[in-house]
């Protein structure tokens, strides 16, 4: 979709009524349209152009960008970096913030920077456990929880001030996201732990890889039940697996990466394994597309983010939708001044 | 202990029971305490704490404890210290991403939450976020102080 007010880039769009944030976003979840969102994998490098190169893979094909906080508890360039660099461009990132690395006086700081730059898009998490990642022997933070994490960034946008209680004169104009894993223990709890996260403060969910649509269908119901559907936009997460032999290794190493039997005899039985795991995606986003209450997919194809533009647009899920990528409408009026 | 913790968590019920009794008491003995000064009885209950709820909780003396809304299962043995629920890593048994020899802390609070009456919806309250400045504390006293509307 074309939104008239397209902005300049890194401008941001005018809010309309109801709306949270300037973000495209936003405008795309509240239009009704099924959106979809990918991740950038931060680079190893100080060089701006590698994250360029990483983010221009998805042009017209994603809503959103989220720009991952040391995932996997592994260093690389910092979410907020990340940010500032699509922004300029007009992207729409999703700053993802961990609570591991930071304390509440850094977070805070950091999403007012972050909106400053014009990050529109928050994904409020607690973060993978140092020993997961390169550097075990670091300091875990874990100040704040993603919930107490949520309600923080909630505080400084609806009522203006700090967690110390002290004024800020310009709220950060966002919208708030979360995480949740329906596909792990204690099942029965997943959906109340939603219902948490909303009344903390989440507008939008993201959800750990989707390879169980049984599992999935049974959260969306108890969803549905505690009445949650129209209260939250609910992103499934989707993404190709390479082969049966590493299927296999990230069920058994990844934890919280539920993945069923099934699915590995799946991708066994077909000769190519990796073309088979994209053709697999594709089938479990149409068939995701399907269930009451979801609103788009989150993509994370990490290590093949190149596979995302095919997989979506073989999916069909845009519907012949371009979401703005820089250079969309060359004609644009790029007179407009900021709002 | 570990195998306490788990006792305690499987008798949740029992021990909130016990607990909101032991409360009133304290609380009652409002006068008491406030005579002897809570700054002088911070330590020495503190300490007595720290061993009563340490056998039965693995307690870290957080200072602010919940472990009513918790099922009995203390949130800070949790590696991130989540107080909030389980994050998204526990493993297909049940036990948590970062000790794999630990069930996960709040697959157990779900279990103590429904034991206790009321618990779940306890579960279900957002949780604010830690205040560090509690860290050794005696809880007890904190919550005889509140109750009596001196904090």
């Amino acid at each position: 979709m074309i939104f008239e007010d397209e902005p300049v880039p890194g401008y941001p769009l005018p809010i309309l009524p109801g709306h949270t944030s300037p973000g495209r976003l936003e405008r795309v979840l509240r239009a009704g349209q099924f959106a979809v969102t990918t991740e950038l994998a931060p680079p190893d490098s100080a060089d701006p152009e590698d994250v360029y190169r990483r983010a221009r893979i998805f042009d017209g094909q994603v809503d959103a960008i989220n720009a991952t906080d040391g995932s996997g508890a592994n260093c690389h360039m910092s979410s907020l970096a990340v940010c500032a660099l699509l922004t300029r461009v007009g992207y729409a990132p999703v700053m993802q913030i961990s609570c591991r690395d930071k304390n509440r006086i850094a977070i805070q700081g950091d999403i007012l920077g972050g909106a400053a730059m014009g990050v529109c898009n928050l994904l409020c998490l607690t973060g993978d456990g140092v020993q997961a990642g390169d550097h075990p022997q670091a300091l875990p933070v874990f100040d704040l929880d993603s919930m107490t994490l949520l309600e923080t960034a909630r505080t400084l946008r609806d009522e203006h001030h700090f967690l110390s209680g002290r004024k800020i004169s310009y709220a950060p104009r966002v919208l708030l996201g979360a995480a949740e894993n329906p596909f792990a223990k204690p099942f029965e709890w997943r959906a109340q732990r939603l219902a948490k996260k909303v009344a903390a403060g989440a507008q939008f969910i993201q959800t750990q890889f989707c390879y169980d649509l049984l599992l999935l269908r049974a959260f969306m119901r108890q969803v549905e039940e505690l009445g949650l559907l129209d209260k939250v936009f609910i992103l499934v997460g989707v993404g190709p697996l390479r082969s049966a032999k590493s299927a296999e290794w990230i069920r058994t190493h990844v934890p919280g990466v539920h993945i069923p039997d099934e699915i590995i005899k799946r991708l066994a039985g077909a000769s190519d394994g990796a073309l088979e795991g994209r053709r697999l995606c594709i089938d479990l986003i149409q068939e995701i597309r399907t269930v009451k209450g979801v609103h788009g997919v989150h993509v994370m194809a990490y290590r093949q983010e190149e596979t995302v533009a095919e997989i979506i647009e073989r999916s069909g899920v845009l519907g012949g939708r371009v979401p703005w990528y820089p250079g969309r409408d060359p004609q644009a009026n790029t007179n407009r001044m900021a709002s | 202990m570990y195998a306490v913790r788990q006792w305690s968590v499987r008798h949740a019920r029992g021990l909130n029971t016990f607990y909101r009794g032991f409360e009133s008491v304290l609380v009652a003995l409002h006068p008491l305490w406030k005579r002897l000064g809570y700054q002088r009885l911070e330590r020495p209950v503190a300490a007595v704490e720290r061993s009563v709820k340490g056998l039965l909780f693995d307690c870290r003396m957080c200072g602010q404890c919940i472990l009513s809304s918790t099922g009995m299962s203390c949130p800070m043995n949790c590696p991130k210290n989540l107080r909030n629920g389980p994050c998204g890593g526990v493993r297909a048994n049940g036990h948590c991403e970062v000790r794999p020899e630990m069930k996960c802390v709040w697959t157990e609070a779900v279990a103590g939450s429904a034991r206790i009456p009321g618990g779940m919806d306890a579960l279900r309250q957002v949780q604010v976020a830690v205040d560090r400045r509690l860290q050794g504390r005696s809880s007890w006293l904190r919550v005889v102080r509140q109750r009596v509307g001196e904090i």
